[in-house]
């Protein structure tokens, strides 16, 4: 009896009758979970990845993928050529970067002010407000925001009330990246700030009644309380964004670019379309789109190590 | 000193207290506008002079609403498109969240899939030969095209995951050792403790059905089978016709175009939305687990 007891809780997952033919079966439960999903992943993901050695051909739709010629690098040399490609490349980085920073600090002060507020009612109607346009599609906001942004829109009816000159904010080149980061902002800033309330959440209260009796004020408990309480959460996010460099927002930038704005505004993701889709270049914009994932992959897998490194951080 | 202190802490809060009502005003701005354009008169529009207050109140875009077949045609495929992919979504976040909440010890094959689950994540073939493969499986033109190329939301099964491995363990063991099998431990068990993760997921699932318009662009070639949001986006011009405009057209173009009417468009596009996001927001905080901090 002692003896069943030791076994027991040496191995506690595991009934002490049948356990190895029960552990075969539950795997095999677990595999067929897995495998519906796995299929749709298969066919949908992984088989396109190999239809992306059509970078390195001069791919004919009627010839399919085993009987197009083959080109080696061309289509990379080619895109290195292009005017137009490096030029992408820039705007995706300089509207990419200026998101990343922004949707860094932004929710980091919003979530500080929301956590000085104590009327609970007040607090998560403020956040139910804030969240919204994070659930709106960039068809709608796109919309909602070329109105806004036109030349005799709101805002330039606030300018013109200012004194100020009205400005062509949508056909502009000097102000076209500026509205992609500020209005991505806008939209993300208030969803960005859940993780750090919940990182908030975990916080001791008793380190504030401590710290009040000691005499610190508001502004030294959040210096020393609050501050260092998401400061592991920020380390966190800023090492993992490093993975959106590349990433400038295609849903948005489809919905609020015109041709006037192309040579500021024109990313990778809406080229690659342009290209792919509309002018069938096949090849070309598979090349480029390649070019992307596997920069992208490699920054993401540095910033995970990173995170691991730094933070601790697993993602499972 | 007491009483100094007290006094800037209460400006203290009354300035943040404002500073919260003005970001949230902003955030409702461009809502408010609007709104009061889909019921303002297209004169008063056209002339720019509508902000937050509506001129010359009339509901006769949303009267022209009602009638417009091809709008409340493509409502509908959304809505098909939101039930049936979000029932796939989810019957297959769930069963393979589960299985790979496991630990190695449990279930040998974990890590393997784990790996390949993420390399799809991070990895792309590139938009070329996704469109290839779905047209090659002849599910261009069907709903789906909409439906089957997402199924596997990963960022969610992953969510999901990292939400069943901080349930205790006490909990499944006394079901384990009545001989419960994976199914039922992950009915009984999991699913009713997990409602956080669940609200959460559905809220994603519904939100981004409904709100893609992409495929529908690119997947479905005929109009009458387009889902609302590719409808919607197909209002504004297309950019091949927008390729030679100036300014001066752009601008012009900006006048003639339906103002009033497009607005009220997309406000009742977002009504569905509206509708399961305050129910299901609340669930935000803890329904998210991106992952884990080794302690």
């Amino acid at each position: 009896m002692a003896q069943t007891e030791t076994e027991l809780s040496r191995r506690p997952h595991i009934p002490l009758r049948n356990s190895r033919i029960r552990q075969r079966m539950n795997g095999l439960t677990y595999h067929a979970m897995l495998l519906p999903g796995m299929i749709m992943l298969f066919i949908f993901s992984i088989v396109p990845m190999f239809g992306a050695v059509m970078a390195f051909q001069r791919f004919i739709p009627a010839k399919g993928i085993s009987r197009s010629p083959w080109v080696g690098l061309d289509n990379f040399t080619y895109m290195f050529q292009l005017p137009d490609s490096q030029q992408i490349f820039i705007n995706t980085m300089v509207i990419a970067v200026g998101k990343i920073v922004l949707g860094l600090i932004v929710p980091i002060v919003f979530a500080l002010l929301l956590h000085e507020v104590r009327l609970k009612m007040f607090k998560s109607t403020v956040q139910t407000i804030v969240y919204l346009p994070h659930f709106m599609s960039w068809v709608v906001l796109g919309t909602m925001l070329t109105m806004i942004f036109s030349y005799d829109g709101m805002v330039n009816n606030l300018l013109e009330l200012l004194g100020l000159e009205r400005i062509m904010f949508l056909a502009s080149n000097t102000w076209f990246r500026p509205l992609l980061i500020l209005t991505d902002t806008w939209k993300e800033f208030g969803y960005g700030t859940i993780i750090y309330l919940a990182a908030l959440t975990a916080i001791n209260p008793a380190l504030y009644e401590s710290a009040a009796l000691d005499g610190a004020n508001r502004w030294k408990q959040m210096l020393h309380i609050t501050l260092p309480g998401i400061f592991p959460t920020i380390v966190l996010l800023g090492t993992l964004s490093l993975g959106n460099v590349l990433n400038a927002g295609f849903d948005q930038v489809f919905n609020m670019y015109n041709p006037l704005v192309y040579e500021t505004g024109d990313i990778i993701d809406t080229f690659v379309y342009r290209m792919g889709l509309i002018n069938m270049q096949y090849s070309f914009a598979t090349a480029i789109g390649l070019m992307k994932s596997v920069i992208s992959f490699v920054l993401i897998i540095i910033s995970y190590k990173l995170a691991s490194k730094y933070a601790g951080y697993r993602i499972f | 000193m007491v009483q100094s202190q007290t006094l800037t802490s209460r400006l203290v809060n009354i300035l943040i207290t404002a500073l919260l009502i003005i970001i949230a005003f902003m955030s409702l701005a461009p809502m408010l506008n609007t709104i009061s354009i889909s019921i303002s008169s297209s004169t008063a529009v056209n002339a720019g002079r509508v902000n937050f207050l509506p001129i010359d109140i009339n509901f006769s875009s949303y009267e022209k609403i009602l009638n417009d077949t091809k709008f409340w045609n493509s409502f509908v495929i959304s809505v098909e498109r939101v039930v049936l992919g979000g029932a796939i979504n989810m019957l297959l976040t769930i069963l393979m969240a589960y299985p790979l909440s496991r630990s190695v010890g449990q279930f040998k094959s974990r890590n393997i899939y784990m790996w390949v689950i993420i390399f799809t994540m991070l990895f792309s073939g590139g938009i070329v030969p996704w469109y290839m493969v779905i047209s090659e499986l002849k599910l261009i033109n069907t709903i789906w095209a909409l439906v089957l190329p997402g199924a596997v939301p990963v960022f969610n099964v992953i969510l999901l995951m990292n939400f069943f491995k901080g349930i205790p363990k006490e909990l499944e063991e006394a079901a384990f050792m009545d001989g419960a099998g994976p199914l039922t431990i992950l009915v009984r068990i999991f699913l009713p403790v997990s409602l956080p993760s669940l609200a959460t997921i559905t809220l994603f699932v519904i939100v981004g059905h409904w709100n893609n318009f992409f495929d529908g662009i690119v997947l479905i070639n005929d109009n009458n089978k387009i889902p609302l949001q590719t409808y919607l986006q197909q209002l504004s011009l297309t950019r091949d016709q927008m390729q030679n405009l100036t300014v001066e057209q752009l601008q012009q173009y900006n006048k003639i175009s339906n103002t009033t009417l497009n607005s009220a468009k997309i406000l009742v596009s977002m009504i569905p939305i509206m509708l399961i996001y305050p129910f299901l927001q609340r669930y935000l905080i803890h329904g998210i687990v991106l992952g884990s901090v080794k302690e």
